[in-house]
């Protein structure tokens, strides 16, 4: 059973993938086709089940990628850190943030990109470099309308990597 | 002039020391860097914390590369009573804070009008273990351990008593010493705090310390609880256990309501509902009334 299991997963996961890629392209387009994936999946789940409240919150995958742009607006303007960003790709920035916090939030996603500690090991990151930038989502959350209850539930996933990214 | 410039080349010596010697260019200016509100207010005794209650957070936004100072007012005023206190405190690397209070008790109505006490606290503070704002995915706290140095200043305006010694007070000075435990919980958007106090203060020291009905020191439990609207603004209730070591004072415990405004990381605004209890024998009158705190800083 379990093949059949990981298959049926896969598959759906590539869908909810194309789906939301789809999405993305036309901004007019509002979530439907990611639900039925998304009831589906946490039986299908062979991980432990985890609640996507807060990634419904946050607007599911459209809506983490708004704050994920205004996110990259606001920080090339921030003078404390847009230094770190000058050489950025903004764009496959972009898309891992999104990913990472669709993964963090409960959503159908798994983070693909390099383990916090490799993808900032190049980097002089000080605490107040790391606070910058969670200051910048906030506003960007606010920008976003996100609710404060909200934004301190994802801020609460991020914190802990300070112990990770801050190398300095 | 030299002696003028002492002082900083100590001050920057002692930071170059406590930041473990940091970068020169962090220790020159103030990095400013904690998020808002996680230096807490400045408590009643000038600590950091709450208002009645100091916190295991460090006063100031440097984080653990730099240093902040702030400095704060506050007045509260009830049926027959008010205090003031105005003081400064300095947060180093996020870990080392220190205060200077003075507070001025006096009787505005009732059988003590026309009294004034004053009173200095020296206040340390060492952050020990945990990171209140990091430590998200723990029960671990932010544990902090501290003292208050206090001096009582004398009596004026009852008559012929010029020392709390004469109000049955055992000791003109003392030191608090505490431990503050401090958890904030994003997921909750709260913030927790449960402090220990070992005290002989009197009315935190306005009335001396010790007293004819004791002169040990005992424990205090003091807790705070506050939700986080947003990143500017806080609301909670706290409380404060008091001892009872004088004839002359049925000492009550202190409760507060109150909200905390943070506009920016220059300035906060506390403002809360107190009650007191009855001061003194002489005065049945549950004090109750209103607590403005103004803190200016970085």
């Amino acid at each position: 059973m379990q093949p059949f299991h990981s298959l049926t997963r896969a598959a759906l996961a590539a869908l909810t993938i194309t789906i939301s890629g789809g999405a993305f392209a036309q901004t007019t387009q509002s979530a439907p086709p990611m639900q039925p994936a998304q009831s589906m999946q946490p039986s299908m789940d062979q991980r432990t089940p985890h609640s996507d409240v807060l990634y419904q919150a946050l607007g599911n995958k459209e809506g983490i990628r708004k704050i994920v742009d205004e996110l990259l607006l606001i920080v090339q303007d921030d003078t404390r850190i847009n230094e770190s960003f000058l050489d950025a790709d903004i764009e496959r920035l972009a898309e891992l943030l999104t990913e990472q916090f669709c993964d963090l939030s409960g959503g159908p996603c798994k983070y693909s990109g390099r383990d916090m500690q490799e993808a900032h090991a190049d980097f002089k990151i000080s605490v107040a470099h790391f606070n910058a930038l969670a200051e910048d989502l906030q506003k960007a959350m606010d920008k976003q309308g996100v609710p404060s209850r909200t934004q301190n539930k994802l801020i609460a996933k991020l914190a802990p990597m300070q112990r990770t990214i801050v190398n300095k | 002039m030299v002696f003028k410039q002492l002082p900083a080349t100590a001050l920057a010596a002692a930071l170059c020391v406590a930041t473990g010697g940091a970068h020169a260019e962090s220790i020159s200016a103030p990095d400013m860097g904690k998020l808002l509100a996680t230096g807490g207010v400045s408590q009643v005794e000038g600590a950091g914390g709450g208002g009645l209650t100091p916190w295991a957070l460090i006063s100031g936004y440097g984080t653990r590369d730099s240093y902040g100072a702030n400095a704060h007012i506050t007045h509260v005023s009830t049926q027959d009573h008010s205090l003031d206190s105005i003081g400064v405190a300095v947060g180093i690397a996020d870990r080392y804070e220190a205060s200077l209070a003075t507070q001025t008790f006096r009787g505005t109505g009732g059988a003590l009008d026309g009294l004034r006490i004053k009173q200095d606290i020296l206040g340390l503070k060492l952050r020990v273990a945990g990171d209140a704002v990091v430590d998200q995915d723990s029960w671990m706290p932010q544990i902090a351990i501290g003292l208050m140095a206090k001096r009582n200043k004398g009596v004026r305006g009852l008559g012929g008593v010029t020392s709390v010694k004469q109000l049955g007070a055992r000791h003109e000075s003392g030191i608090d010493y505490y431990v503050s435990a401090t958890k904030i919980l994003l997921d909750q958007s709260l913030l927790l705090n449960a402090t220990l106090r070992a005290t002989k203060a009197n009315q935190m020291g306005l009335l001396g310390f010790g007293g004819d009905l004791g002169d040990r020191y005992e424990p205090m439990l003091e807790a705070s609880a506050a939700y986080l609207v947003n990143r500017h603004l806080a609301v909670g209730v706290e409380y404060r256990m008091k001892p009872r070591n004088l004839g002359v004072d049925r000492e009550k415990d202190y409760y507060d309501a109150f909200i905390a405004w943070f506009p920016n990381k220059n300035v906060s605004v506390t403002a809360a509902y107190v009650a007191l209890g009855d001061i003194t024998v002489l005065n049945p009158r549950r004090q109750k009334g209103f607590y403005l705190s103004l803190q200016a800083g970085f």
